[in-house]
């Protein structure tokens, strides 16, 4: 043997230096920190407390808003709008389930069977983002159009059928139905999920596969037991980036839904601009989504136990 | 344990490959292997990287299916069983410990996988085995490298598995440990009872543990037998070269008298035991251990019936405590070492003239018109 390989972690643990120093003082990270800072001051917090200021004002374009502690604002907010909260909240729920069910085979398949062709079909599932997402969302018009070759061999093979009974299309159509807002939210946020998947899958050595396959686990058992305990960073980290903005989206209801899918940001666009006294109203109800949204996510994140996983 | 447990696992197991062959494309890694595998021996598998040992292993875990041969468990044929329907473990390279799971979870794995409820007792007895009890709810990176090293052991060795598969399991750790685990592994399989078959490139690793080394090169077994068999009489010169250090010294054979081969070489007699000289007569190629030659100044007297070579000249001398190496260059042009044991001889300078000699029975024969430096120097490549 010639090489002397040196283990990576020393087994014994190194002794602190003889002498202690005083740290010096670093100024650096802080100027460097201090670019963002003003960013998010400016764009995030200003904003956010300007919401809330105003989710308590009371008054029209008119006259002005003026802040009078108005709490019935939220009772509007919270009363009024049933369900757009609930299609809100069951087409990104639904959005995230459909993602991650079609995102996880695709991300595996990239990040195990890929070889050299891994950057290649990761490209391909980004390239898509590069066009517009408004243009993008009205393209699917056309693909879910009454005379489109989809459509129309759903409803020769009568899916539409049952779609219908079950209230998610309406009639022989697929588009203005709840089904072609939720077919919009998955296409444009397939890539979100994907993407953090296929770098949690990624960093797993395939050699664990083999030790699971040694150690009397069929494929699915590996899977199971090594592949998705070792992904959930990439799970929770891929239906949060989907979840997160998928409550909020409403362009995908605007164009793809009809008017019984109106979702909650179809109601606060129409309150702050179509309204001369929904600014207060429409303020609450964005209040409202906000720390609805932060409780689920905590909770989420809390019951999924990612402090052991990320 | 029954004759026959739900992983199929027979008494009376030995390992046999039978002309076992792995084709990638147009390369062939393993070529018409044969080898049995006796219960409870522990086997290597030595040679350098790329000779097809790993694949052989790989094919016997059922990792890699053979492109032609069949792979027996004692009476049962586990060809086309999968992996996990082997009852075969393996101690991969780099541990591959599951990351996610604490110690305990990673010993106790294959037992929960075959359905075993009480896993408690089995698992604290392993890592009593390794000496790691106190680890037990630690994750894997928070372990060193031989600790990591030793529960992979664990691991593998709770499944009680027919054959235990070491892949180059010490590869990894530093020279001073790889030692003490060499000494471990093999208390280990003594306790336990059970057949490793162990790849390595190492060959003092292979020495120090196998009962038999298997001796791979470009898919092909060079030699089987025990590390003193290997050692003493190499039959090619890719395993007297692979094998610790030889001299090698291409000559004829003069004839063959009264169980003495009389070799000629560079216009010196030299003589082999018959037994262990290949050919009675044409080429040969005479072979002897660096440590079993003797080294001397050119006037002194050499002891009847040895070989001798004179009109040496010292190239090299290092001097390493417990021995001293030499390079002595022959009128030849042939350069010989010896190794010489520090017991207060006077040491001999670069430069100065010297006559080397060792016992003919010290020496073996190989078959004359081989590659002389084949093997030599593999090893620092696998390295």
């Amino acid at each position: 043997m010639t090489a002397v390989v040196p283990t990576p972690a020393a087994e014994k643990p190194v002794e602190p230096p003889p002498k202690e120093r005083r740290p010096r003082r670093n100024l650096t990270p802080w100027i460097l920190l201090l670019p963002g800072l003003l960013w998010l001051v400016v764009f995030f917090l200003v904003p956010i407390l300007t919401s809330v200021s105003a989710s308590v004002q009371q008054g029209d374009y008119d006259d002005g808003f003026k802040l009078t502690w108005h709490w019935a604002n939220y009772v509007d907010a919270v009363t009024k709008f049933g369900p757009q909260y609930l299609h809100s909240g069951l087409y990104s729920l639904l959005c995230t389930v459909l993602c991650l069910l079609l995102g996880y085979p695709v991300a595996y398949f990239i990040a195990f069977k890929g070889g050299r062709w891994k950057s290649l079909l990761m490209a391909l599932v980004i390239v898509p983002s590069f066009t517009s997402f408004l243009i993008r969302t009205i393209a699917w018009k056309t693909i879910l159009a009454d005379n489109s070759p989809l459509v129309r061999l759903l409803g020769d093979l009568h899916v539409l059928k049952l779609t219908t009974a079950l209230g998610w299309t309406v009639g022989d159509h697929v588009l203005a139905s709840p089904a072609a807002v939720v077919c919009g939210m998955v296409y444009n946020f397939l890539p979100f999920t994907i993407l953090p998947l296929y770098t949690s899958l990624e960093k797993i050595d395939p050699r664990l596969h083999e030790a699971g396959h040694d150690l009397y686990c069929n494929t699915f058992t590996t899977w199971r037991r090594i592949t998705l305990p070792l992904s959930m960073p990439g799970v929770i980290g891929g239906t949060l980036l989907t979840f997160i903005p998928a409550v909020g989206d409403y362009i995908n209801a605007q164009l793809l839904g009809n008017p019984n899918t109106g979702v909650v940001g179809q109601k606060i666009e129409d309150l702050f601009l179509r309204n001369t006294q929904g600014y207060p109203v429409g303020s609450a109800i964005s209040v409202v989504m906000m720390v609805g949204t932060l409780v689920l996510v905590m909770s989420y994140i809390r019951k999924a136990g990612t402090e052991d996983l990320i | 344990m029954s004759s026959n447990d739900v992983l199929g696992r027979t008494e009376g197991g030995d390992l046999r490959l039978v002309g076992l062959t792995k084709r990638y494309g147009s390369f062939t890694a393993v070529d018409d292997l044969n080898l049995t595998v006796p219960q409870g021996s522990f086997f290597a598998l030595l040679g350098a990287s790329g000779c097809g040992k790993t694949t052989t292993l790989r094919m016997v875990s059922g990792l890699e299916e053979p492109t032609v041969g069949q792979i027996f468990l004692g009476d049962e044929d586990v060809t086309d069983r999968k992996p996990y329907r082997r009852p075969v473990n393996t101690v991969f390279q780099n541990y591959a410990l599951f990351p996610h799971l604490d110690i305990y979870e990673n010993v106790a794995f294959g037992l929960r996988r075959r359905g075993v409820r009480d896993v408690r007792k089995p698992v604290e007895e392993m890592l009593d085995l390794v000496e790691l009890g106190h680890v037990a709810k630690r994750k894997p990176h928070q372990l060193s490298g031989g600790q990591q090293q030793r529960i992979a052991l664990a691991r593998a060795l709770i499944n009680q598995p027919q054959v235990l598969l070491l892949d180059e399991p010490l590869g990894a750790l530093d020279l001073k440990l790889r030692r003490q685990m060499q000494i471990e592994l093999k208390r280990i399989q003594l306790e336990v009872g059970l057949t490793f078959v162990h790849v390595t490139h190492d060959q003092e690793e292979a020495m120090t543990m196998a009962d038999t080394i298997a001796v791979m090169n470009a898919g092909r077994i060079e030699q089987m037998g025990s590390p003193a068999q290997l050692y003493e009489n190499p039959r090619t010169t890719f395993v007297a070269n692979f094998l610790g250090q030889s001299n090698l010294i291409p000559g004829t054979v003069e004839g063959v008298t009264g169980g003495t081969a009389t070799i000629s070489a560079h216009g010196q007699r030299l003589t082999l035991d018959a037994a262990r000289c290949p050919v009675s007569s044409g080429l040969v190629i005479l072979g002897v251990r660096p440590e079993k030659v003797q080294i001397a100044t050119c006037d002194a007297e050499v002891p009847s019936g040895h070989n001798k070579l004179t009109g040496g000249v010292v190239l090299d001398t290092s001097f390493i405590g417990v021995s001293t190496q030499y390079l002595v260059k022959l009128p030849s042009g042939e350069e010989l070492s010896v190794f010489e044991q520090n017991t207060g001889r006077p040491i001999q300078r670069p430069g100065a003239e010297v006559t080397v000699f060792w016992d003919p029975g010290q020496g073996f024969g190989l078959e004359g018109g081989q590659d002389i430096e084949a093997g030599a120097d593999v090893e620092e490549d696998a390295a």
